[in-house]
């Protein structure tokens, strides 16, 4: 019985911090449409800079400055925004295409410094001396797991509000413009590159907090947890729960969060014993194919884009189309 | 409504609807004939349906009424890369030619199904343009802007059209190259080439034209003789004023 | 010094080989194609499947081309891959991509090529395994072309510069002599008036994938015949691949060829100064530095 808790407690730990990486992604590309290639960059950035700044001194690596844990988590989001500042700066003046290669790029080499910069981030082995915060007085086991996910669930709550604040607000009706007709907002005298910098950073901002969430859970990050799978879960997500919809965003983590746990424990439980190197690869296929499959049968997501009028467009009676992304 | 054309008319359009968008559209039931080896002009004021009534007529703007057809042959709503097999050509009024490629290298694209009369129909076009003759190994993008018309007309006729649909080929050239590029335009009627364009400069095109169509507003308002409408006070009546007017010749 | 000059331009015909049919499908399709460097790795695997069969049906042409670890089987299994492969990303346009472009949101497009590169990769990881193999297992020893400084090639590296040359020449002449090759031209400079003047848009789109699927084959197998075939070749690669395009300027053939040798020499040079575990970081490098730099390219134009 403690055991199945214990196990919800760490699913529903798992898919709150997932879920707040997939609102910091649907900002991006449900309500900007930025293609964002490299989530799992952002989300490592914000993980290894939390335990950077929150952990003990090393003696081995620089790092380790023992910051009050809040300081360190947000130290982590600025750490992220600071990153798609940069790649943000150098591609959203240009066509979409640059946006969608560099951010892939960033991945490849954030795991690639992660790997060998080991005096900052301990190489290949991780990021060690982090204790989690507040441990002296929830003490270890199911209630101190539980407290974080009272904590993980009041970071996304927070989000969520933020975002749907932020979505409704003439700066959201900005990003939708900007996204349907980019030469039209120009022509109204908006700067379609500084908003869409904007939101990207803001974004990215989020998905650093999740990935510091995500490092304090485990106390520890290593380049393992910032592989290329990460970008392809946390879009199956956001597609399948329907982009430009936050609350679809959370539905649709907790869906696939469940469908990959589940399939693989399936698949290390009935799988043939030759086959078991290969669960990795099948999950894979799955989420490759979920992908594809979501564009070819539901592009708009299980739970679609809602229609958000402002008021006085909606007393002219001007409500007819939709806003989400399957207009042409 | 119309003068009665005395030879047959190579193409007709009867009653055609056609716009972009279905629902919303930009011709109303407009219906043309154009005669064999004839110059056929379209005028009329901005957003009348002039360049829209030829590239439907081409296949490039979606015909929901009406009909089309060349030489006795039904042509409505034929797919752009069809035209060739028709015998009909289309010049565009603004990025007409590959500008990347030579001279040479566009015309023997416009030639690729000549097979083997390639090297001599590339030579008769050469004879008929001397200056992309003299440029043959140049990039099309370096020519001046009549030589473009030039070219772009070299490449329609590659396909041996029977007619040839041009639109506003003296846009933006200076008076000398626009009256050199309708002066050839008329000259290609002496081989039995039919020339429809839609054209801007209306006292060049009707000293040029046989026939002549207004157009405003999508439908067809009056039509006649090129020469006749030269002097007369209704077609500075429809431009300016963008009256509706009955057709009275 | 020249030892990675050298080194460099040798990976570099391979990244311009794949960056060539990446560049076209860009500019004609206007999207990232991520899934383009996967079919360096169907190429290679194909070639892999064909060389044991043709070696197993005719032990005679099993034999070393002179001092290369090539075989005449593995040749002709590059030249049969090569087909299969271009014919392979013409049914993955088939199956996928003309589907999603069809329903016409573009940005579509790059999601989609993501979710089938992962599927590829992880297919072929399941049919072929996941442990690296080899063409050969000879061991090939490279010639010393100078003692000091010493300067080592393989006569594999050889072919694989040679060879490279040769798809690019090939394609050069197409591009350059044939009326074909106008048509390409032409319908990336101006899709609409190509199929105005008659050219089939759908054809030339279908030659697309079929020439740079063949020539990303063609860097496939050269790639493994130097270092390594694994399931994650393409995933490795990729980022190089794009480096090359962006480079070169997004459309330009030509453009294409020189990132490729561009990036190769960067980042072999690079090397004598960085810890060379950083090497996979360097593509990214140079496309930011090009991005600030010549948005466009060495040789592409303008286009939003």
């Amino acid at each position: 019985m403690i055991g199945v808790l214990s196990y919800l407690v760490f699913f529903a730990t798992m898919a709150s911090i997932l879920a707040i990486a997939v609102l910091g992604l649907n900002l991006q590309w449900g309500n900007t449409g930025l293609f964002n290639g490299g989530v799992a960059a952002f989300f490592g950035m914000g993980a290894y800079v939390t335990l950077i700044l929150g952990g003990l001194p090393q003696p081995d690596r620089l790092g380790g400055f023992a910051l009050p844990y809040l300081l360190a988590l947000l130290g982590g989001g600025a750490g992220a925004g600071l990153l798609a500042w940069v790649v943000g700066r150098c591609t959203l003046h240009l066509r979409h295409d640059y946006l969608a290669i560099a951010t892939f790029g960033i991945a490849i080499t954030f795991e690639n410094v992660a790997r060998n910069a080991s005096w900052l981030t301990g190489g290949a082995q991780g990021l060690r001396g982090f204790e989690k915060p507040l441990q002296d007085t929830f003490g270890a086991g199911l209630s101190y797991n539980a407290g974080f996910l009272a904590f993980v669930l009041c970071v996304l709550a927070l989000v969520y509000l933020f975002l749907e604040r932020l979505v409704a607000s003439p700066f959201g009706r900005l990003l939708r413009g900007i996204r349907e007709d980019e030469t039209a907002a120009r022509s109204l005298g908006k700067a379609p590159a500084r908003i869409r910098l904007t939101a990207f950073v803001t974004g990215a901002v989020i998905l650093g907090l999740s990935g510091g969430l995500f490092a304090t859970f485990y106390g520890f990050v290593s380049p393992q947890d910032v592989l290329p799978i990460l970008t392809f879960q946390i879009w199956a997500m956001l597609i399948v729960g329907g982009s430009g919809n936050n609350l679809g965003a959370i539905i649709g983590t907790v869906l696939v969060w469940a469908a990959w746990t589940l399939s693989g424990w399936a698949l290390s439980r009935f799988a043939p014993l030759d086959m078991q190197l290969y669960t990795g690869s099948i999950q894979y296929i799955l989420i490759g194919s979920v992908i594809v499959a979501m564009l070819f049968w539901r592009p708009q997501g299980l739970f679609p884009e809602r229609l958000l009028i402002s008021r006085p467009a909606r007393s002219r009676g001007t409500t007819s189309g939709q806003t989400g992304s399957t207009d042409t | 409504m119309a003068d009665p054309i005395l030879t047959a008319p190579i193409l007709t359009a009867r009653a055609v609807t056609a716009g972009y968008v279905t629902g919303l559209p930009i011709l109303r039931e407009v219906s043309i004939d154009v005669a064999e080896a004839s110059v056929t002009v379209i005028i009329g004021p901005n957003g009348a349906g002039k360049s829209t009534l030829i590239k439907a007529i081409a296949g490039l703007v979606p015909v929901s009424s009406g009909a089309i057809t060349l030489g006795g042959t039904d042509i409505t709503n034929i797919a752009p890369h069809a035209m060739a097999a028709h015998a009909m050509a289309y010049v565009p009024q603004t990025d007409n030619i590959f500008r990347s490629l030579t001279i040479r290298e566009n015309l023997e694209l416009a030639l690729r199904r000549a097979g083997s009369a390639r090297k001599a129909r590339l030579d008769k076009l050469y004879d008929m343009f001397p200056p992309l003759a003299q440029k043959r190994d140049e990039k099309a993008g370096a020519l001046s802007g009549g030589q473009r018309q030039f070219l772009a007309v070299a490449n329609a006729l590659a396909v041996n059209p029977r007619l040839v649909l041009m639109d506003e080929p003296s846009a933006g050239l200076s008076p000398k190259a626009a009256q050199e590029v309708l002066g050839m335009a008329r000259d290609l009627t002496r081989d039995g080439v039919t020339i429809l364009l839609v054209e801007q400069n209306v006292t060049q095109a009707l000293k040029l034209a046989d026939h002549c169509y207004i157009l405003a507003e999508g439908r067809n308002q009056v039509d006649g003789k090129a020469a006749d409408l030269l002097g007369d006070p209704v077609v500075a009546d429809i431009y300016l004023g963008g009256k509706r007017v009955r057709a009275t010749t | 010094m020249i030892q990675s000059l050298l080194d460099g331009i040798l990976v570099g015909a391979i990244y311009s080989l794949g960056a060539i049919g990446l560049t076209m499908v860009m500019h004609m399709l206007r999207f990232a194609n991520f899934s383009h460097a996967e079919l360096l790795s169907v190429g290679a695997y194909c070639a892999l499947v064909f060389d044991r069969l043709f070696e197993g049906l005719l032990p005679v042409i099993a034999n070393n081309i002179g001092p290369l670890s090539l075989t005449w089987a593995l040749l002709l299994a590059m030249l049969v891959s090569m087909g299969v492969t271009g014919l392979t990303a013409m049914a993955i346009d088939r199956l996928i991509f003309r589907r999603v472009r069809e329903r016409g949101v573009p940005q579509s497009m790059v999601f989609a090529s993501f979710g089938v590169a992962l599927v590829i990769r992880n297919v072929i990881g399941l049919i072929f395994g996941l442990s690296p193999t080899f063409y050969s297992n000879d061991i090939a020893f490279a010639m010393i072309l100078s003692q000091d400084p010493l300067i080592l090639v393989k006569p594999d590296q050889v072919f694989v510069l040679i060879a490279a040359l040769i798809c690019m020449g090939i394609l050069h002449l197409v591009l350059s002599r044939t009326t074909f090759g106008y048509a390409l031209r032409a319908v990336a400079e101006n899709p609409s008036l190509a199929q105005v003047n008659g050219i089939r848009l759908k054809a030339i789109i279908a030659a697309v994938w079929l020439i740079g699927g063949g020539l990303a084959a063609a860097a496939g197998v050269l790639y493994g015949l130097t270092n390594q075939i694994t399931p994650l070749m393409g995933n490795d690669l990729l980022l190089p691949v794009f480096a090359a395009t962006i480079a070169g300027g997004i459309g330009s053939v030509y453009g294409a060829v020189a990132g490729g040798f561009l990036v190769g020499i960067a980042a072999n040079l690079a090397m004598l100064v960085v810890p060379s575990g950083y090497s996979p970081s360097f593509p990214f490098l140079i496309i930011l530095v090009v991005l600030m730099v010549r948005p466009n390219g060495l040789l592409g134009e303008e286009r939003t």
